[in-house]
């Protein structure tokens, strides 16, 4: 069983990172899911379950995995949005975990919108 | 939804919509009874008497992004397919507390499902509210409390990946340990 106590490493360990990153929030690319009873009942959790595992596998400093209420559109759920800074919303739809890798590996870390996993 | 931590999620997140501050998870299985008690308590604004009368119907909803809401109607049926009960206590300015009991052989009853991935979500949704998780069987106990994270963590924030991982297994390892080496659903 994990103890608390292990926390004070993980502390210092970003205490570290987060000085030596400028300007940060600022830049920092967000990864919106939509959490409202459609979007978890279609599968949401995993989804961003999914993203939160992908950034802290590639140790991704600059990624906010957050999530909304209903974003409106039952059907195409679950949906995640992306906000790359100074680019416009990108908007996923009936993603699975499957595919997030994709999204992380494409879009968040090269800049290449995934146009198959968007809105038809 | 496929798991009772699906509707745990959902129905805490009213409670998030709703302002409160503390939101406190309470998950009790009694197997001497055959009760699972899934205890949902928040300080959020709460609902009036008349409000909390329709709740439970899938046309009350105060959302505006569509018109019928459906996260307490389907927790109700949830437990009451397997012949437990939902209950709900709020007053306006206090807070709302949602009770719902299953019957823990029923075949009806869906599994708890992942509790770790639930609270690391509702995390994710808004990190500065306090999220405790009771987690009981047959009176052992776990407890987990965002603010006892937070003390240790000097300003940190909770949904750093790093802490959410960290949670996320200190959660399941709690459970773990008070279901004693059972398989409990
Ligand atoms: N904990 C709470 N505190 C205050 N008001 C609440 C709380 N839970 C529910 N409500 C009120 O009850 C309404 C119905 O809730 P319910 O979860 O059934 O549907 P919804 O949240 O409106 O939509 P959905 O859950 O389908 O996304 C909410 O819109 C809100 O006004
Ligand atoms: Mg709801």
């Amino acid at each position: 069983m994990k103890s608390l106590a292990e926390l004070n490493a993980i502390k210092q360990r970003v205490q570290e990172n987060s000085n030596n990153r400028k300007n940060a929030s600022d830049n920092d690319i967000k990864v919106v899911i939509g959490m409202a009873t459609c979007g978890i009942a279609a599968g949401a959790r995993p989804v961003l379950n999914a993203f939160i595992d992908e950034v802290a596998k590639r140790k991704l400093q600059n990624v906010i995995v957050s999530q909304t209420g209903c974003i409106g559109m039952c059907k195409y759920e679950p949906i995640v949005e992306v906000f790359v800074p100074g680019q416009p919303k990108v908007t996923y739809v009936k993603v699975e975990p499957t595919m997030v890798p994709r999204i992380i590996t494409d879009h968040i870390v090269n800049n290449n919108v995934v146009a198959e996993y968007t809105i038809k | 939804m496929k798991e009772i931590s699906l509707n745990i999620l959902d129905v805490a997140t009213n409670s998030v919509t709703a302002d409160a501050t503390t939101v406190d998870i309470t998950v009790d299985y009694e197997f001497a009874t055959d009760d699972l008690s899934v205890i949902i308590a928040d300080d959020g604004r709460g609902m009036s008497e008349d409000f909390v009368k329709s709740v439970t119907d899938p046309f009350t909803t105060t959302r505006t992004t569509r018109k019928v809401g459906l996260g307490i109607p389907l927790f109700k049926d949830s437990a009451e397919l397997t012949g437990g009960s939902l209950e709900i206590i709020s007053k306006l300015g206090v807070g709302t507390t949602i009770k719902a009991v299953y019957k823990i052989s029923s075949i009806d009853r869906m599994p708890m499902g992942d509790l770790a991935d639930t609270v690391t979500a509702l995390i994710g949704l808004k990190e500065s509210l306090r999220f405790i998780l009771q987690y009981k069987v047959d009176g052992r106990e776990f407890r987990f409390d965002t603010d006892e994270i937070r003390a240790q963590l000097d300003g940190i924030p909770l949904s750093n990946y790093e802490v959410l991982a960290f949670i996320k297994e200190y959660i399941e390892g709690g459970i773990n340990n008070t279901n004693g080496g059972l398989d409990i659903l």
